[in-house]
């Protein structure tokens, strides 16, 4: 994840979270999955309030909508969960993050990205690691260490 | 494959030596006449001095070569194997496991520990040279002939030569051969008189005084020789054999031999030997040949063999896979309907069922692994703290999960630190409570049922009731009315920061510690117990499970979520009536046969939105002496549940210990019993005291 920080191109995935474009370092993303069953946690934050079984493997499912103050929607035929690795205080974790649609793997220009702004942000900057663009289109590099850290 | 790195597989070794080593040191330290550990611990530095050159370990090499030295000295009787030699062996044996452990760093004690052990055991110089190959007793079986010949009164004096042969064959592999041609003809055979004599050869790691010690009782005019005789060079001639046993004469044998007939018969037939003594003779050929053969199966097939910690997590991982699948395929089979599938799914259920137990199986270790550690902790501890200690374990047979083992090393540790050092008291105390200068500490471990139990106890003054209670109120730990039993009371010695020393010793009294023996203890699904009285010391029981990867358990609905309870706390399964049901305000008690048991309804802890189950059951779990009833809408049944632990993203979530996946490929969490239980309780107290 480091990559984004020092303006390098990386290797993401772009998927969609209320109507926004995110990108991930596509390189920690270990798969794609529909939706499948998901386990409530009771007395879970939450952001991470439920569990999938990802090949035998009992994983939290997050919702980054929650940590980003988004209106929370109800799953349909284009919703996707992306397994990621992240980093976890130096253990590594595997995460479900829900996203509204996955659209591609694509190359984000270092060039492209830019610091966040510190002002005009609709969401809060703490989670956001910079601001990448494609096109006319903005796509956000979420920093996905201090979301999963910050509490 | 995996590469085997060869430095890695002595590094291993290494351990198990330094175990062994360090055992012999501290037997030796408390029984220091025993040539046997002598022989251990040298035979230990032996191993690692060859092992560690021929792994590029040249400094382990040639330290252990100075301490190898040292020890071929006790062998000979030139030095006793006092405490001090014993104390600069211990701190030699550490500095040869930094050694291993940082072989690049320079600790700079090298010298210093050498000098010590010169001064204790003399200079190095005139020790045994590098590779010098072992020699002497104890390094390995032995062959013995044992020719004897009881006193003829020996039988009417009432002993049994068959007794004494029973107890040589105790001692080893033994052939043995009643040689009877001094029986008289029967016309003149005085019966009460015992005319056989008897011709033994015995394989055995013994040393030469065991033998000695079966004739002790009837030494008194018997005929007894004892030879060592040499079986590594293979088995050899019946010739050479009689010749050295000075029943035929060299010459005798070469006139013989040069007739080529089967020489034995040739021998007897020139009366030169009797016919039983050859028999003798070819039993003890016999003996070496098959001690022989022995040697070279052992060698080829290894009783033991070694895997990487890793690798059998990973087996117990497919193994959980495998059962999982098989819940799956059992329910699909009952869904069918089909009587062949069916019977498929229940082989596959059994084959699963006993991989399951094979795989448990390899993962059990012993205890005593374990306590074996703490030996030199406690030594150590005696020494620092000035106090006499004697250790004591039982039960070290009992087996455990060896995760589970790992884990218990540190709050293991804390637990005997605490009852050196604020349990026993000091040697003058002692002597005036009446009680021997000589502290103890007994670990045990005992299974029972599905858990094990084990229990640090020490003789010591026991928990003082009366402060701890003031220093639990002064802290805010506890209401200064409320009113707890020893049990309860005891239990916040294990809160964060609770410490009742005056003052912080090294060791403990920071209050650091028992909290971190909780947390453990509650990470392996256990929980811990403290008893004590007074002046006569204080237990502490540890209830752990007996593995951490599989358990059975009841497979619970509450609202659309299912749970797993872990089954081993459940008691009984009861309806919850009606008017219990309705006494929603009041007390939330349940009648068990006279007995009021609280409950909790899991559906407002989980804060179900769905209808409740017209009849609702309560499944009463029981943790320790307690008991709470779990209030749900419908039992499953039973379930066999690999257990997955919950990420740290849920480190804060309480009420479940972990996770599993049903037949169905959905994820059920698992209860965490003991936290549901302490919450029961408290809710329920809470309740009186509004």
């Amino acid at each position: 994840m480091a990559v984004a920080n020092d303006n390098q191109s990386f290797p993401a995935l772009t998927f969609a979270l209320s109507g926004e474009v995110f990108a991930l370092d596509a390189n920690t993303v270990r798969e794609i999955l529909d939706v499948i069953p998901v386990t409530d946690v009771p007395g879970a934050k939450p952001f991470v309030g439920g569990l999938i079984n990802v090949r035998g493997r009992v994983v939290p499912l997050a919702d980054l909508k929650i940590k980003f103050g988004m209106e929370a929607g109800e799953a349909n035929a284009d919703t996707r969960i992306v397994v990621v690795e992240i980093d976890l205080a130096g253990e590594p974790v595997i995460v479900g993050l829900l996203a509204d649609k996955v659209f591609e793997v694509t190359e984000i220009g270092g060039a492209s990205i830019e610091d966040t702004p510190a002002i005009g942000m609709k969401w809060r900057p703490e989670f956001v690691k910079g601001i990448g663009k494609r096109g006319s289109d903005f796509i956000i590099i979420p920093d996905i260490g201090r979301i999963f850290a910050a509490d | 494959m995996t590469m085997i790195d060869p430095a890695a597989t002595f590094r291993s070794e290494a351990q198990d030596l330094f175990e062994e080593l360090e055992r012999a040191l501290l037997d030796l330290e408390a029984a220091p006449d025993r040539r046997d550990l002598v022989d251990t611990a040298f035979r230990a530095l032996h191993t690692l001095k060859g092992s560690g050159s021929m792994f590029g370990y040249d400094r382990v090499a040639a330290f252990a070569h100075h301490l190898e030295t040292a020890f071929d000295r006790v062998r000979k009787g030139e030095i006793p194997p006092d405490r001090e030699l014993v104390a600069a062996a211990l701190s030699a044996q550490d500095c040869l496991r930094r050694l291993i452990e940082q072989p690049d760093r320079d600790s700079g004690d090298e010298a210093g520990i050498l000098a010590r052990l010169e001064a204790v055991a003399g200079p190095a110089a005139a020790g045994v040279g590098m590779g010098a190959a072992p020699s002497g007793g104890g390094e390995g079986p032995v062959t013995y002939r044992i020719r004897f010949r009881l006193a003829p009164d020996a039988v009417a004096m009432g002993n049994n030569p068959l007794l004494m042969l029973d107890e040589l064959r105790s001692l080893g592999s033994c052939t043995a051969v009643a040689i009877d041609d001094d029986v008289p003809p029967l016309e003149i055979i005085d019966p009460t008189q015992l005319h056989l004599r008897w011709d033994v050869v015995l394989t055995t790691e013994r040393p030469h005084s065991v033998i000695d010690d079966v004739f002790i009782f009837v030494r008194d005019g018997m005929e007894l020789e004892v030879t060592r005789i040499d079986g590594e060079a293979g088995p050899r001639r019946l010739g050479e054999i009689l010749v050295e046993r000075g029943d035929v004469s060299l010459a005798a044998l070469e006139g013989a031999l040069a007739r080529q007939e089967p020489l034995g018969r040739i021998l007897v037939k020139e009366g030169v030997v009797s016919e039983e003594v050859v028999v003798a003779a070819l039993a003890e050929q016999q003996h070496l040949r098959q001690e022989a053969e022995a040697t070279r199966t052992a060698a080829k097939e290894q009783v033991t063999i070694r895997v990487a910690a890793d690798r059998l997590d990973g087996l117990m991982d497919r193994v959980g896979e495998l059962v999982i699948a098989q819940a799956r395929l059992k329910q699909l089979a009952n869904a069918l309907d089909d009587a062949a599938m069916k019977s498929a799914a229940e082989e596959i259920e059994r084959l699963a069922s006993d991989l399951r137990e094979t795989t448990m199986g390899i993962r059990m270790v012993p205890i005593g692994t374990l306590f074996g550690r703490f030996r030199r902790l406690v030594h150590d501890l005696a020494r620092d703290l000035g106090k006499e200690v004697r250790l004591s374990t039982a039960g070290e047979e009992t087996e455990l999960d060896k995760t589970v083992i790992e884990r218990l090393a540190d709050p293991m540790i804390h637990l005997i630190r605490n009852a050196i050092d604020h349990g026993l008291e000091d040697a003058a105390i002692r002597g005036g409570a009446g009680k021997t200068a000589e502290g103890e500490i007994l670990l045990s471990a005992v299974h029972s049922g599905a858990q094990v139990l084990i229990r640090v106890r020490d003789d010591g003054r026991g928990l003082d009731r009366a402060r701890i209670r003031a220093k639990a109120e002064e802290q805010g730990l506890i209401a200064p009315d409320a009113k707890l039993s020893d049990a309860e009371l005891f239990q916040v010695i294990f809160h964060p920061g609770f410490s009742t020393a005056n003052g912080v010793t090294s060791l403990s009294g920071r209050g650091v510690g028992m909290d971190v023996v909780k947390r453990t203890i509650d990470g392996l699904r256990g929980n811990v117990e403290v008893a004590s009285t007074p002046g006569r010391g204080t237990e502490i029981t540890l209830r752990l499970p007996l593995t951490l990867a599989i358990i059975d358990g009841l497979l619970v609905r509450v609202g659309k979520g299912q749970y797993v309870i872990p089954l081993s706390a459940v008691e009984e399964c009861v309806e919850l009536t009606v008017e219990e049901d309705l006494r929603h305000t009041g007390r939330n008690f349940l009648n068990i046969r006279g007995d009021l048991v609280p409950f909790v309804r899991l559906r407002e802890t989980f804060r179900s939105t769905l209808p409740a189950d017209r009849y609702q059951k309560v499944v009463v779990v029981s943790a320790g002496e307690r008991r709470v009833g779990l209030v749900v809408d419908q039992v499953i049944g039973d379930h066999q549940t690999v257990i997955k632990s919950l990420s740290q993203l849920h480190a804060d979530v309480e009420s479940f210990s972990g996770a599993t996946i049903l037949g169905d490929g959905t994820v059920a969490l698992i209860f965490d019993v003991g936290h549901l239980v302490a919450q029961g309780q408290t809710t329920e107290v809470q309740r009186q005291a509004s």
